[in-house]
């Protein structure tokens, strides 16, 4: 193997990757916090067709970015309060979210399905990416507030008790996740494809929420598990490539399949998992108990 | 004016208001929904026709109407004894087409059968078929705690797969032009139409049969009882000496057979064989049918009409209003939301001073 075939495919895994980075970090985040946000695919794709059409209109990719964020805040802010302050199942809730965003992205993007653009430079978000999972793992282990975060996600009664706001909180991070899903999804329609088409994320929603169990919720091992995905994603393609005979369904199954087997491998240990997982994920939180 | 809202947990619990919460729901949905109408820059009034009421104007409409509401009521009664006991078996879709393979498979394997056993006996592998590939999940769940949301919904990808590749390889239509397609089933693997020149079928006896078990295994049985038990306080249960993990494994087990009965009844009634695109999301939509039907056998019926509506809907809202046919989906996300949402009334009394 030549430097160069390994530098491209290097180069082809940092690219790849950079979206399961960023919907990660941010549900990890989420999830820190006690809230489980089963809504990312949907953020994803809403996320990437409202950046792209702003693209194509205006050709600006400040607004595109502006508006793509934006509706991440206001979809995660939906969810918030729905889970939140009307305290409902996170789960359904989450399943709601991510069907109504297959929806309204595809509703959206119709007219838009074929434009070509200009893509945008992946690196500057690759290397955000990173810059991104140095900076939370540093919020959450070296300062008050990702203290507090934490605080609220372990044991939210008690964080009420001490004068935490956990609702206030629990909305902060969930906006984040969401303005963080929504990121992936403008890079993918605008650096890494660059296009829109329905449902293009491919369940990259979902890995990402496998990844941050994979993770035990912790910063870097989410970083270091989205590149094992990415790297096998992209090595199945190469495999074919040098003839190794499979069809190539069992190729495409694999990043699947290696995710339940992950899962598997880091949730068996019942000890681990409990000491790593949220006590308070999934739990919503009541006032007036 | 200063509104002041006061909330106060509800010690009465209102059944009245538990199920009228999907017709609140359902209202909301058709008021918010007016308004995406109107960005689109046509008239709700219209629309609405377009959407909830052409489709069913005539006899044809009205069979398409039961052949959807049919895998949607059966996929969501299978999925409502997981949601009863607090599993989460997001993995339907994988678990339909698991059912269609194995039980197409049948279908493929004796394609110049004319016995009358070939149809049963599809029906028995399609059940299996995705029994089998729900068991998977609730081993991992019950042997190594794995998380079953994602393990469900992993394999459904993994399902996808697998049927792809029959259809590409090993039972591609050697006289289908190369498409990826079988062969069609045999008369005999066909599922018999209940009126002539209409495509609904008897899977629509079927789901009323499931109902009617559902109902007497919910509400006169040990083991529905378990499932309320353990639904309701996982504790109370435990001390009762409940195995949950058996509960685990029967309820995906149920969930899982339903799934693959209704991928079957889809690949053996309307598609008659098998391809790529068997299923357009019912495994997904089903879980909306569920929570909708409030996990009710009867309500479930109700609510997979509902939701089958949304389907016919949004195909004639593609022809007719040139909007494409996701507009289903956002209905069915908005329909979720705001049931959700209503549950908050159930839970708790509002005050407005």
């Amino acid at each position: 193997m030549s430097i160069d075939l390994i530098i491209g495919i290097l180069n082809i895994v940092l690219i790849s990757t950079t979206p399961l980075v960023f919907a990660g970090i941010g549900e990890l985040v989420t999830e820190k916090s006690g809230v489980l946000n089963l809504g990312l695919e949907g953020l994803m794709l809403v996320g990437a067709v409202t950046g792209f059409i702003t693209l194509v209109i205006t050709g600006n990719y400040f607004y595109s970015l502006l508006l793509s964020i934006i509706s991440g805040v206001i979809l995660s802010g939906i969810f918030a309060f729905l889970v939140l302050n009307l305290m409902t199942n996170q789960i359904a809730t989450g399943l709601a979210l991510t069907i109504f965003g297959i929806g309204l992205s595809a509703m959206l993007g119709k007219k838009f399905g074929g434009t070509p653009i200009d893509g945008l430079n992946p690196y500057y978000f690759i290397v955000i990416s990173f810059l991104l999972v140095f900076f939370i793992a540093y919020f959450l282990s070296k300062t008050k507030t990702g203290l507090i975060v934490r605080a609220v996600g372990e044991n939210h009664n008690s964080a009420y008790a001490l004068g935490y706001n956990v609702i206030k909180t629990r909305y902060l991070t969930i906006i984040f996740g969401g303005v963080m899903s929504s990121l992936a999804g403008y890079y993918i329609s605008i650096c890494y494809a660059p296009m829109w088409q329905e449902g293009m994320t491919a369940g990259r929603g979902w890995i990402a929420l496998a990844l941050v169990v994979f993770a035990t919720w912790r910063p870097w091992r989410l970083l270091v598990g989205a590149y094992i995905f990415g790297g096998v994603a992209i090595m199945q393609m190469n495999l074919q490539a040098i003839g190794v005979k499979l069809p190539g369904q069992f190729f495409n199954m694999m990043p699947y399949l290696a995710t339940i087997i992950v899962l598997v491998f880091i949730s068996s240990n019942k000890l681990r998992l409990k000491l790593s997982a949220p006590s308070s994920l999934n739990i919503p939180f009541e006032k007036n108990q | 004016m200063v509104f002041l809202i006061k909330v106060q947990l509800r010690e009465d619990y209102s059944n009245l208001i538990f199920y009228l919460s999907p017709l609140v729901a359902v209202a909301l949905t058709l008021f918010f929904g007016s308004f995406i109408f109107l960005i689109l820059d046509l008239s709700p009034i219209e629309s609405f026709k377009i959407f909830f009421i052409s489709p069913i104007s005539n006899s044809y409409g009205i069979s398409e109407l039961f052949v959807k509401a049919t895998p949607l009521a059966i996929i969501a009664l299978g999925l409502s004894y997981c949601f009863k006991n607090n599993i989460y078996n997001i993995g339907a879709e994988g678990q339909l087409t698991m059912g269609a393979i194995f039980g197409g498979g049948i279908g493929l394997l004796f394609n110049d059968s004319t016995s009358v056993f070939l149809l049963p006996s599809m029906i028995l592998f399609g059940a299996l078929g995705g029994a089998f590939w729900a068991t998977i999940p609730a081993i991992l769940k019950t042997k190594f705690n794995t998380n079953e949301i994602l393990t469900s919904l992993m394999l459904t990808y993994v399902a996808l797969f697998i049927l792809d590749y029959f259809v590409v390889g090993p039972w591609k239509d050697p006289a289908g032009y190369g498409l990826p397609k079988s062969m069609p089933f045999p008369d005999a693997g066909r599922l018999p139409v209940l009126i002539d020149g209409l495509r609904v079928h008897i899977g629509v006896y079927f789901a009323l049969i499931i109902s009617l078990i559902t109902y007497i295994i919910y509400n006169r049985t040990l083991f529905g009882f378990k499932l309320k038990v353990t639904g309701l306080s996982s504790k109370a249960s435990q001390y009762a000496g409940f195995k949950y993990k058996n509960l685990i494994f029967y309820t995906f087990i149920i969930s899982g057979a339903c799934a693959g009965l209704a991928g079957l009844f889809e690949v053996s009634g309307p598609i008659g064989l098998l391809y790529r695109d068997i299923s357009p999301n019912y495994g997904f939509t089903a879980i909306i049918v569920a929570f909708l039907g409030r996990l009710n056998p009867f309500g479930i019926i109700l609510s997979s009409l509902l939701i089958a509506l949304t389907y016919l809907g949004a195909e004639d809202a593609q022809l007719f209003l040139k909007i494409p046919s996701a507009v289903g989906f956002v209905f069915q996300g908005l329909v979720l939301f705001f049931l959700l949402g209503t549950d908050f009334l159930n839970k708790y009394k509002v005050f407005i001073k």
